[in-house]
């Protein structure tokens, strides 16, 4: 195994159709990226936005969803609660800074072993280029802040004088 | 025996938090009987070097408000944490980082840069920045320096309760004064009020209908005489994704919830949960319908993270730079 940096892909697959179509592609003998981890729910409308979230925010590079075409949900309704959860929540995440890219949803029929296949190279392929998303690295740069000032604070320092960071200086302080 | 000893301090908040505590009215009579404050920076002058030389532990409650966004609040954050038996994170700023949090969204540099240069209220062509550290006649001053990122109370400091709300009602706030005095007090951890949602204790709960429909959204100020469930009408409200105990103090006043109080103890990420209701109760099944639908919802990050944005999931916008 190299050490070089690999997409991780968790994919969320209903049990009816996208999960039957992955099966499907196994027996089959298709193969593909092995970058995807799936989780089996029994539909796509049991997809909570918070999965996707904590994914993501636990290092995931991407999140696939599959679920039954239109008009073909097993509980009649249920992918299209999940089409509309997803395009909300694609927009929220290009606010907070996740590229579109990282987010897709596709409707696999249980018949269609091959449109797994295709889905999950594709997908490897935009996170290869979109590189890590790296959320647990950033948690941890960001706390840099806190961390060096706490050092500082336990060392009993601050109320005498400030910190390396924040010694006297002439400079602006804030540019 | 002494009387137990209690603190108030606040952070980065907007005081209104405070009003609270002063809106016990007379019951805070009855409070200040029992307890010995021995700090609230709003109301009484003590210094923080006598709370500093106090032995750990010795007080007994630190009602704290706002969230932490500087290297001084951090710094009292961890002092009355370690002079404290107990720290409750007091109002939403604390508890979820509150309105301030929303800055989550913005480099510092930015909110520095417009504050205080651009700013069309600021005079013209000065730009004048506050400097961490000042030398003048000799004596040299010192400012704290803001944080990149918005926290809220227990992403600094470990918190044993909290206290929700903006700003918590005296209802609420008389619960935790009242378990604490009387040492009955909740397991670590908990947030004092009600586990369920505030549609549960809304006026207009009956008039909620099993499913919303939603063909557009429209904004409250268009359906503020209506009395029926907000959602029913198309108003965006966080009440579903939001716990109860302001005794649907905006419900019931003609103004959709914003989700003060956070979610409750089954929730992890208030935004993502009214998005998934509110998004599953579109009426469009098309890709396009659905968006033209979802265009009432300008800034989701905004309506469903209003004061939650630092406890979410994601706690901040990405691809901010951490160090400017």
């Amino acid at each position: 195994m190299s050490n070089e940096w690999q997409p991780r892909i968790v994919a969320f697959f209903c049990n009816w159709c996208t999960y039957t179509a992955a099966d499907l592609a196994g027996v089959s003998r298709l193969k593909y990226a092995s970058n995807t981890r799936v989780i089996r729910l029994m539909c796509s409308g049991r997809v909570d936005p918070q999965f996707i979230l904590d994914a993501l925010a636990k290092g995931a590079d991407a999140v696939l969803i599959g679920g039954c075409h239109p008009f073909d949900c097993h509980y009649a309704e249920g992918n299209y609660k999940c089409l509309r959860r997803f395009q909300l929540l694609k927009r929220m995440l290009m606010d907070m800074g996740i590229e579109a890219g990282r987010l897709r949803l596709e409707w696999i029929s249980a018949a269609e072993g091959e449109k797994v296949k295709r889905v999950i190279n594709e997908l490897t392929e935009t996170v290869r280029q979109l590189g890590p998303l790296g959320i647990p690295q950033q948690f941890a740069e960001w706390d840099k802040e806190m961390e060096q000032f706490a050092a500082h604070v336990e060392a009993g320092e601050a109320l005498k004088t400030p910190c390396a960071e924040h010694a006297p200086t002439q400079e602006p302080a804030h540019v | 025996m002494s009387k137990p000893k209690v603190a108030f301090y606040w952070c980065a908040s907007c005081g209104g938090c405070e009003e609270t505590v002063v809106d016990l009215a007379e019951d805070i009579l009855g409070v200040v009987e029992k307890v010995d404050i021995v700090l609230w920076p709003v109301a009484m002058d003590f210094k923080y070097k006598d709370i500093e030389a106090m032995p750990d532990k010795s007080i007994t409650a630190t009602f704290l408000n706002g969230a932490i966004r500087s290297t001084e609040q951090e710094e009292m954050a961890r002092m009355l944490r370690r002079k404290s038996v107990f720290l409750i994170a007091y109002g939403a700023c604390a508890h979820t980082g509150g309105i301030p949090a929303l800055a989550n969204q913005f480099p510092r540099e930015q909110i520095l840069k417009f504050n205080y240069e651009d700013a069309p209220t600021l005079v013209p062509g000065e730009k004048t920045r506050p400097q961490l550290s000042c030398t003048e006649d000799g004596r040299t001053v010192t400012l704290p320096q803001l944080h990149n990122v918005v926290r809220a109370l227990d992403q600094v400091v470990d918190v044993d309760y909290y206290v929700p709300g903006c700003p918590p009602t005296p209802k609420i706030t008389r619960a935790a004064v009242d378990a604490l005095l009387s040492g009955n007090l909740p397991p670590k951890g908990t947030v004092i009020g009600p586990d369920h949602a505030l549609c549960e204790e809304c006026e207009r709960k009956d008039t909620k209908p099993d499913k919303w429909d939603f063909v557009e959204f429209k904004r409250p100020h268009q359906k503020l005489m209506d009395e029926k469930c907000f959602l029913a009408q198309g108003v965006v409200c966080m009440g579903p994704a939001t716990r109860a105990g302001c005794e649907a103090a905006c419900t019931s006043g003609g103004m959709p919830c914003t989700g003060c109080f956070g979610g409750t103890s089954r929730v992890r990420d208030q935004g993502a949960k009214i998005l998934s209701s509110i998004c599953s109760n579109l009426a469009a099944k098309e890709e396009d319908e659905i968006d033209k639908t979802l265009a009432g919802i300008p800034d989701p990050v905004g309506t469903f993270y209003r004061y939650g944005l630092a406890k979410s999931i994601l706690r901040r916008k990405l691809n901010l730079p951490s160090n400017p």
